[in-house]
């Protein structure tokens, strides 16, 4: 396209710190970006690379407690760097919008959507309300939103999180801005979703002509999305190209290991002895509404079974159910043989100890007060009752088990990264020396290399100690890398359980077929294949 | 960095400096306003006059003596009151009395809203509604009258209106409590707690209570103005600490007689004014410093 060469966003030498622990750190180490009209560029890097911080700063805009210190940031010709606040008004939100990762908390939930979809062509004073109203149902219509005519007089909580990510998304488009910052905005959605919004998004890109920065940790899907993709860590690039020629050839030894597939492999095997068994579970939160229909699971023993499915249908409501949070209102767990009482009260300590849980937020399942030790501590001394020397030595022994050393025990869970803290986790489950560990969305929130870390640690362990995992995720890379068994599920009720071969190998159901079909691959091609396939 | 040579240990997170305790107070208050330093002050000067109130006072606390209604002087500062009794040692026995009674109400009030109130949050069911039902009833009724009324069926020794205040005032901890405590409740933290089988006494000392210390602290500097305003009411009305015991609330009821002669001597008719004041400026300090506290803490301040 002729329009490329048209310079929009040009940034040189930006420098910005943040604020903490009584001094100023730096968080971008002087990056360039430069960005051409109607151009999509993909920021990728790990959590901490300075990828949000970076999309903000080409608004101009520093979050509290972060300051640009050098470089320039010219917008149009414009340098916004010594720009006063107020002028940078102007350009917020008419030339420059921002479509944030969690839809859910960016609307007003007192507002109609259309409302929100329009505020800002109102208050620039860009367009008369009927005209922006006319305009905020087309551009409903291009993202291909059920029934634009009427979606947009709907509060927030009435539509779905991938629906209320696209409306965001026209919200942002109202202005015709030059420039859009995505940033990460199908994170929080499942594959399903993902699929439909990435399409929308793309297309209203290309068809307004408009420029994006489009930030991601997943590189399957700013393969879809971007022209260029500049890979950033520690604040600084590692590198730059075209994205064909970045997924062809990259240069770096970090870009290489990001794009290197998923190395684990694990072969599948199975056993007749079950170490945990649901039979006909039915469960839900009130009387009326079923979460869970007749769900009959068998989980091996020292096997892995994942438990794949979109958001709602039931996957984490089986955990609930297994640990006892949840009693079902018919059918039964069976532990080793024997039926676990339903309710967690009328389990007896072993019992208890025999079953743990790690969680997806590694941050809110670890008491921010409590340090390392006493976290991996309190389950030795609950279930074991180790205290003194005998106790920090098995600390000791348990951090060493999951790759960290002895100088975590008193570090509080602030104080370390995404991946460490899923470690720690992973360390409270290990104290306990249960049968079955519950991991649900274990891998979700972390970056590739990390999640490859946690994987393969878990099946280290999975080999030392014969532990039976449930791996409750929507990853299906996650699943082919370490299952043995997997189960879909699909509005609360089992679609298929059997060998990971079996399951992954077509002929599928038709539920199956979508699921796995909408994985993003890493071809920049998989996006239009799929969508002339579907149609 | 290939996968190959991946280390844990090796991912980079935020460390934060080791600090001592002090030294992260001393930092703190470094950057207090200038209000918080004036609060602070205050309050150690109270506190001070509180434990040492023996050594300081240059008379007893009840010593009466030959002339009532002397006139300032060397011997009596202030002069004496309308019994012969020094005014400023009842002053400086008033702030252990008064401060000292507040306090423990306020402690009392807090161990009970406090405790019931994670109950309930953690608790969510039929004691909950039990709980939260009964102390909407007591908040329906002024608090003022309603310990008035209480202290003249119990009579008022110093143990009955240090339990009335403190279960009236209780009411609203409770409140406070069970808001705060529901918002940590929910983390995911406190349901593995609750997998592991932690008793319930764990669950709230361990794992909520540290995380909803800054809004309970906070409330603890208000909580403690307005349990000391309630008593000096209250003894102002006759019905709180009882005499010879010293203090404020009684001093400005006793005083206050004094104002008629203020045409004819200032200082005189002004001594009401002396433990009036010793009372709001404690107030004041308090309130200055819980402001500061709750700015810190609140996470309204720009720092990320």
């Amino acid at each position: 396209m002729s329009t490329k060469s048209d310079l929009l966003l040009d940034m040189r030498g930006i420098k910005i710190e943040g604020f903490s622990d009584e001094r100023w750190h730096p968080i971008i180490k002087g990056v360039d970006l430069q960005l051409h009209r109607g151009e999509v560029l993909g920021l990728i890097g790990e959590s901490g690379a300075g990828k949000s911080t970076l999309g903000l700063a080409a608004m101009g805009f520093a979050r509290p407690g972060c300051r640009i210190t050098d470089g320039q940031i010219l917008f149009d010709g414009r340098d916004l760097k010594p720009m006063k606040e107020s002028e940078k008004r102007k350009l917020w939100g008419s030339r420059m919008a921002y479509v944030a990762q969690s839809a859910a908390a960016s609307f007003n939930p007192a507002h109609r959507l259309i409302d929100q979809t329009i505020e800002a062509s109102l208050i620039k004073g860009l367009k008369s309300q009927n005209e922006a109203k006319a305009d905020a149902v087309e551009l409903y219509r291009a993202l291909q939103l059920p029934d634009p005519g009427s979606i947009g007089f709907r509060y927030p909580h009435q539509v779905s999180g991938g629906q209320l990510q696209r409306v965001m998304t026209a919200m942002a488009m109202a202005t015709r801005p030059d420039l859009i910052i995505f940033d990460e905005p199908t994170t929080a959605l499942d594959v399903t979703t993902q699929v439909e919004v990435l399409l929308a998004m793309r297309n209203i890109v290309e068809q307004f002509g408009t420029a994006a920065i489009y930030i991601t940790h997943d590189l399957a899907v700013v393969a879809q999305m971007a022209d260029r993709i500049k890979v950033l860590r520690y604040g600084e690039q590692v590198e730059e190209a075209e994205t064909r020629r970045m997924l062809e050839a990259p240069q770096e030894d970090y870009t290489k290991s990001l794009w290197s597939v998923r190395s684990i492999q694990k072969p599948e095997e199975t056993s007749e002895d079950y170490v945990l068994t649901l039979d006909g579970v039915d469960a839900g939160y009130t009387r009326s509404l079923k979460v869970l229909k007749n769900v009959n699971i068998k989980v091996p023993r020292g096997r892995t079974v994942a438990v794949v499915g979109e958001s709602g249908s039931g996957k984490s409501t089986t955990a609930r159910v297994i640990t006892g949070l949840l009693p079902p209102s018919a059918g039964s767990v069976r532990f080793n043989g024997e039926p676990l009482p339903a309710a967690l009260k009328d389990r007896s300590l072993d019992q208890l100890r025999e079953i743990q849980m790690i969680y997806q937020m590694a941050d809110t399942a670890m008491n921010p007060r409590q340090t390392v030790g006493e976290i991996i501590g309190r389950p030795l001394e609950f279930y074991h009752g180790m205290s003194g020397r005998k106790k920090e030595e098995r600390i000791t022994d348990l951090l060493r088990m999951i790759e960290l050393d002895d100088s975590f025990a008193d570090r509080l869970p602030s104080e370390l990264s995404g991946g460490q803290k899923q470690r720690i986790c992973i360390a409270r489950a290990l104290a306990a020396e249960p049968d079955v560990i519950i991991c649900d969305e274990v891998t979700s929130a972390l970056d590739q290399i990390v999640q490859e870390g946690i994987l393969n640690l878990l099946l280290n362990l999975q080999e030392k100690f014969g532990i039976s995992y449930i791996f409750i995720t929507h990853d299906i890379a996650t699943v082919k890398a370490i299952s043995d068994e997997i189960v879909i599920m699909f509005q609360g009720e089992v679609v298929e359980q059997g060998l990971k071969s079996e399951i992954l190998a077509p002929p599928h159901p038709d539920y199956t077929q979508l699921l796995l079909s909408s994985v993003p691959e890493m071809d920049p091609d998989w996006l239009d294949t799929l969508v002339t396939e579907r149609s | 960095m290939s996968t190959k040579n991946y280390s844990a240990t090796a991912e980079v997170a935020h460390v934060r400096t080791r600090r001592t305790w002090l030294h992260r107070m001393w930092l703190g208050l470094k950057k207090a306003p200038l209000t918080a330093w004036f609060g602070l002050i205050v309050i150690l000067g109270y506190l001070f006059c509180m434990i040492f109130a023996d050594l300081i006072a240059p008379h007893g606390e009840a010593e009466v003596f030959a002339i009532p209604y002397a006139p300032w002087s060397e011997e009596h500062r202030l002069g004496t009151d309308h019994l012969g009794r020094d005014i400023l040692s009842r002053l400086i026995f008033g702030a252990r009395n008064t401060v000292g009674i507040a306090l423990l109400t306020t402690l009392l009030s807090f161990a009970i809203g406090g405790g019931l109130g994670l109950v309930a949050a953690i608790n969510r069911s039929w004691l909950d509604q039990i709980l939260s039902r009964f102390v909407d009833i007591l908040l329906a009724i002024p608090s003022l009258i309603f310990a008035l009324m209480l202290l003249a069926v119990f009579g008022s020794s110093v143990l009955n209106l240090i339990i009335i205040i403190a279960v009236l005032d209780s009411t609203r901890v409770f409140r406070l409590t069970r808001a705060v405590a529901l918002n940590v409740v929910v983390m995911d933290y406190v349901e593995a707690a609750r997998l592991r089988g932690e008793k319930l006494g764990w669950i709230m000392r361990r794992e909520i209570l540290p995380n909803i210390m800054p809004p309970l602290v906070a409330e603890f500097g208000l909580r403690f103005s307005f349990v000391f305003l309630t008593i000096a009411a209250l003894s102002f009305l006759g019905l709180g600490i009882q005499p010879p015991t010293a203090d404020w609330g009684t001093m400005v009821r006793e005083l206050s007689t004094f104002i008629n002669y203020l045409n004819y001597d200032l200082r005189l008719g002004l001594l009401a004014f002396i433990p009036g004041s010793a009372i709001a400026l404690l107030t004041v300090a308090v309130n200055f410093v819980v402001d500061w506290f709750l700015h810190q803490t609140s996470g309204l301040r720009d720092e990320h």
